[in-house]
């Protein structure tokens, strides 16, 4: 049995190849003409953080497998206190205040939160008698991924609390009703529906099409009350939608939104980033400018080229065949982490490592997304590949664990037969 | 159940990941549009000047070179931010509101993502701004070639560079300039502007958002070096030059000397000059409403814009005229009691014995002597009436280059006064005006005007017995075969050249025993003619035209000085100087002329009231 508990070499390869060539792109975007080599600078700091990965990881797999499960809820709770820690003593940095000053460094507890979140899921879920049927076993879910999004709120970094998101696929996975998911995407629906026509339209629409929905079921008096009422919730949620957006959301979101849906052109303003970053990707062409020849990298006309707009110096030097082959790792991790879960035989192991998958996913739609003009600028780093080192310790050491507990699977086998 | 959820997630995320990658399919390789504006921001074009052509004088001295200056230009002001504006302001020596005035003003005038912020910045301060420039984004310098210039002297012939306008910009048929280059605005420097500017190069780079240069674009395949423009050697000996110019000293007026042979202008001065430094790209703005408020007109080139009567200038002129025209024959002599009598009219002559000969009416400036050759030439039987006789002189004077332009290669070119027939119509009647109407025109005044250039051009054609070539300012251009053509085409004079021997040997005699012997040069000998004209507005221009040696000329001289009296007391000492100094420059005979000259460069002619509103600093003395 010792051959099968070995560290899954796939997974570790891809891992490898992501974060070589987030290296890269990072010393790419902020060396100046080759000031400096890759090992100083942020390039070299980017390094160094692997290598302090790699140094916990090796801790990690020292330690004995059960060791995260028993510890489950103290992972959670000490990295629940840390983020009202930040809100307390943080440093603001950009508007946020969700930093906290250790010496010269500078971590970013929001980026770990997500490793402790995923513990107190998988633990919830797994332990024994908890049902989606449940009410109050519900409320514990959604106040267990609350909980830190909220703190995160009060931060100010909406974006990185968006995140927690990602753990509604953990739950749809393990048995939540789909209802909640189709809810969520009709939601999102009618909001895109109400701010690109109208309040108004969307309602007359929704009128529309309840007519002609009775002209072919009139028959059918059971039909009549629920169209209805769905009708009515639809309407209703399209006003409130409205009433959001012209007085909840801020200035800044409002326009962040408009401008992913193409209803304002605002190229100086909020949409600055995002048309500076389309135009970095898009003049890469299909084989790119070449290593450390874009020339919008090097203008510095994209802000956060490093952290959250790093894929644009992929695009832009790189070219598609680049930012393809970024992508497919990616999604290669992602699907190879699913295979993980998939294959735990403890139910704790499975939703810890699906979580990780889902929460990589999230990133990757969002962050690649904004940068190509497909979702709105939400702050939060490409895993792996974005510079930043509270973003690369947190998801090396969410990554080493999830290999740790894969690694250790046959064990568990092991236990559950003896 | 659950394996089922999974599928569903694994499909959301593969479809995510090819709608991304199609995504990037359609940006980057299918729609080009986003290379094309990423090259518009980040790639700059940037003109390279070439080094302007240097301007030598005929013995190869330099006399114009070549001398940075720096703009201070900001690019992309609207992006400006983040500059520590105290310590800016400190280096540049400008306080907070003035930076904040040209930051507006930048802004404004921001062109093709550019604008100057402050120009003609001094070079200590370039240096200074230069070495810090990397803690202020934005800023840059442009460097562009001003002229500077060895000597203060021969101000109007180089002219000067100044931003082109926008009317020549509009009217320019290759593109080839741009807004706020320079060209050359008077003098050679406009003249031979298009051998002189070479050809601009032209640099690619990437900028950041700053501006500010991030490397060359495809390792400067695209670059262009400029090709530096031809040098100019100019047929003015700037020795002589200089040296009329301090004869000159104080004095309103001009000098032209030619070499006969080529045409080649030796000296061309018009005085009060200003110091041609004074006019440069950088100074200029400081001395130009100095100059223009000068009484003494320092811009004016007297030399070849301000037309004079010639007065006794013009006397062997009339007399090659009547001896080919045949009024009058190389022994004819005319009687004079002192003056000349025309109805009840007296026209007054000088002391000198009573009968005189040709020679001897050039020497003693008989005015007796050509009325008496007009009346003469006017009444010839050959002619039908006075307009046809009045039309057979003007066509000798023009064929002298008289009443039109002679196209010399010097800004402000006037074609001087020659009536048209149809003037005398005007002021007399058709057909009711004679010689009698005109008679002062045989000496040398009236509705005649020549610019001290066309006198000399004159002395030259004399001296020449019969043609002139275009007299022009420029004696090669390095590089090119030859200076323009119509430099070099022949001019003929319509008198043969056997009359010119009476006449020239009267010239002669005007420095041995007449009217200029009294500033002879020992060892030269030099035929001249003074003439003294007579000025409405105050005292007697000085005039005297010669040309030196007589038997081979390597010189043709005229010299005006205004305002001062007698010909031969101002005009004459100053062209004989000037021919000595050019023939002679090692004569032992300038000792002995030490007096004449000192006495020149020391007595100020300017009126009284007209010196006090004169600025020295303009003249750079
Ligand atoms: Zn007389």
């Amino acid at each position: 049995m010792e051959s099968k508990s070995r560290i899954d070499i796939i997974s570790l390869f891809l891992f490898i190849c992501i974060a070589a060539i987030g290296v890269a792109s990072v010393y790419s975007a902020t060396s100046e003409q080759g000031a400096y080599t890759l090992l100083e600078g942020r390039s070299g700091k980017q390094l160094m953080w692997f290598g302090v990965s790699a140094f916990l990881g090796i801790v990690i797999f020292l330690l004995n497998a059960n060791f995260f499960e028993v510890f489950s809820w103290y992972f959670y709770v000490a990295l629940m206190l840390l983020l009202v820690v930040v809100l307390v003593i943080g440093a603001d940095i950009n508007g946020a205040r969700s930093w906290i000053r250790v010496g010269s460094f500078s971590i970013q507890p929001s980026e770990f939160a997500k490793y402790g979140t995923a513990f107190a899921v998988a633990s919830l879920l797994s332990s024994i008698g908890v049902s989606f049927e449940k009410r109050n076993d519900l409320l514990k879910m959604l106040g267990v991924i609350l909980l830190p999004a909220i703190l995160i709120i009060l931060q100010g970094d909406t974006g990185s609390a968006l995140v927690f998101s990602s753990f509604v696929l953990v739950f749809y996975r393990e048995g939540l009703t789909p209802l909640i998911l189709i809810l969520g995407l009709v939601v999102v629906f009618i909001f895109v529906v109400t701010l690109v026509y109208g309040g108004v339209y969307f309602s007359i629409g929704v009128l529309v099409i309840l007519l002609v929905f009775y002209a072919f079921t009139y028959t059918n008096k059971n039909l009549l009350v629920p169209s209805i009422t769905i009708a009515v919730l639809a309407i209703l949620l399209s006003m409130s939608v409205q009433f959001l957006f012209t007085n909840i959301l801020q200035e800044h979101q409002k326009k962040r939104i408009q401008v992913t849906l193409n209803l304002i052109e605002d190229n100086r303003g909020a949409g600055y980033n995002v048309n500076q970053s389309k135009i970095a990707i898009g003049s890469g062409g299909a084989t790119g400018k070449g290593f450390l020849n874009g020339s919008h990298t090097k203008g510095n006309f994209i802000p956060e080229q490093e952290t959250d707009f790093i894929f644009c110096t992929i695009g832009e030097e790189g070219g598609w065949v680049m930012s393809s082959l970024t992508i497919a790792l990616l999604v290669a991790f992602i699907l190879r982490l699913y295979h993980l879960a998939s294959r735990a035989k403890k139910k704790f192991k499975r939703i810890f490592i699906f979580s990780l998958a889902s929460i990589i996913f999230f990133h990757l739609m969002v962050n690649v997304g904004m940068t190509i003009g497909l979702m709105p600028v939400i702050g939060i780093p490409l895993p792996l590949v974005s510079y930043g080192g509270s973003s690369i310790l947190a998801f090396s050491i969410f990554i080493f664990t999830a290999l740790k507990m894969d690694a250790t699977r046959d064990e568990d086998l092991i236990s559950i037969y003896s | 159940m659950n394996n089922h959820r999974a599928g569903y997630i694994y499909l959301a995320l593969l479809l995510i990941g090819v709608i991304y990658i199609l995504r990037l399919l359609q940006i980057q390789v299918l729609d080009d549009k986003y290379a094309v504006i990423a090259e518009k921001i980040s790639l700059r074009r940037q003109t390279v000047y070439p080094q302007r052509g240097l301007i030598f004088d005929r013995e190869k001295n330099l006399v114009v070179y070549n001398e940075p200056v720096y703009d201070l230009m900001l690019s992309l002001p609207i992006r400006l931010k983040g500059i520590d504006t105290g310590s800016f302001c400190e280096i540049l020596e400008i306080d907070r509101r003035e930076f904040d005035k040209r930051l507006a003003k930048a802004k404004k005038r921001s062109y093709r993502g550019k604008s100057v912020f402050k120009k003609n910045v001094s070079n200590i301060l370039y240096a200074r701004v230069q070495e810090r420039l990397y803690e202020f984004k934005g800023f840059f310098f442009e460097i562009r070639q001003d002229r500077n210039y060895k000597y203060n002297s021969a101000a109007h012939v180089l002219g000067y560079l100044g931003e082109i306008n926008r009317n020549q910009l509009k009217k320019q048929e290759e593109g080839y300039y741009e807004q706020g280059d320079y060209n050359g605005k008077k003098g050679v420097e406009r003249f031979y502007e298009d051998y002189l500017r070479g050809v601009k190069g032209e640099k690619y780079f990437y900028v950041d958002k700053f501006g500010v240069n991030k490397g060359s674009y495809k390792e400067g395949k695209l670059d262009v070096e400029p090709i530096d423009g031809n040098n100019l050697f100019l047929s003015i000996d700037i020795d002589l030059q200089q040296y009329g110019e301090l004869l000159l000293n104080n004095k309103m007026g001009s000098v032209v000397a030619i070499e006969p042979q080529t045409g080649e202008v030796l000296a061309l001065i018009s005085s009060p000059f200003y110091n041609p430094a004074n006019f440069n790209i950088q100074n200029r703005g400081k001395f130009y409403s100095k100059a223009i408020n000068d009484p003494t007109k320092p811009i004016f080139n007297r030399a070849v814009s301000a037309p004079y009567p010639p007065g006794s200038t013009f006397k062997p002129v009339m007399a090659l005229i009547g001896l080919e025209d045949g009024a009058i024959s190389e022994n004819t002599h005319f009687g004079c009691p002192g003056y000349y009598k025309l109805g009840r009219r007296i026209i007054k002559c000088h002391e000198h014995t009573y009968s005189t000969s040709l020679q001897r009416s050039i020497a003693s400036s008989c005015n007796t002597y050509y009325c008496n050759t007009f009346k003469s030439m006017m009444q010839l039987d050959k002619y039908a009436n006075t307009e046809e006789a009045y039309n057979s002189w003007r066509n000798y004077l023009q064929s002298f280059g008289l009443g039109a332009k002679l196209g010399v290669d010097v800004s402000g070119e006037f074609k001087g006064w020659l009536m048209d027939p149809s003037f005398y119509d005007k002021m007399h009647g058709k057909d009711r005006w004679s010689y009698a109407n005109i008679i002062s025109l045989s000496f040398g005044q009236g509705e005649l005007g020549l610019t001290p250039l066309q006198m000399a051009n004159v002395a030259s054609s004399i001296a020449n017995r019969g043609y002139y070539f275009p007299p022009h300012v420029v004696k090669q251009i390095e590089g090119i075969e030859s200076i323009p053509q119509k430099y070099l085409i022949k001019k003929h004079i319509k008198v043969s050249p056997s009359n010119f021997s009476p006449v020239i040997e009267g010239m002669f005699e005007v420095t041995k025993t007449g009217t200029g012997s009294g500033v002879a040069i020992k060892g030269i000998d030099i035929a001249g003619k003074t003439g003294t004209v007579q000025n409405p507005h105050g005292k007697n221009h000085s005039a005297y035209m010669a040309f030196a040696p007589v038997n081979d000329p390597k010189i043709a001289i005229a010299v005006v000085v205004e305002e001062s009296g007698y010909g031969a007391t101002w005009a004459a000492p100053i062209a004989h100087l000037m021919i000595e100094h050019y023939l002679q420059p090692d004569s032992v005979e300038v000792s002995s002329r030490e007096y004449l000259e000192t006495k020149m460069k020391n007595s100020n002619l300017i009126p009284v009231k007209y010196r006090e509103l004169q600025d020295a600093s303009l003249y750079g003395k």
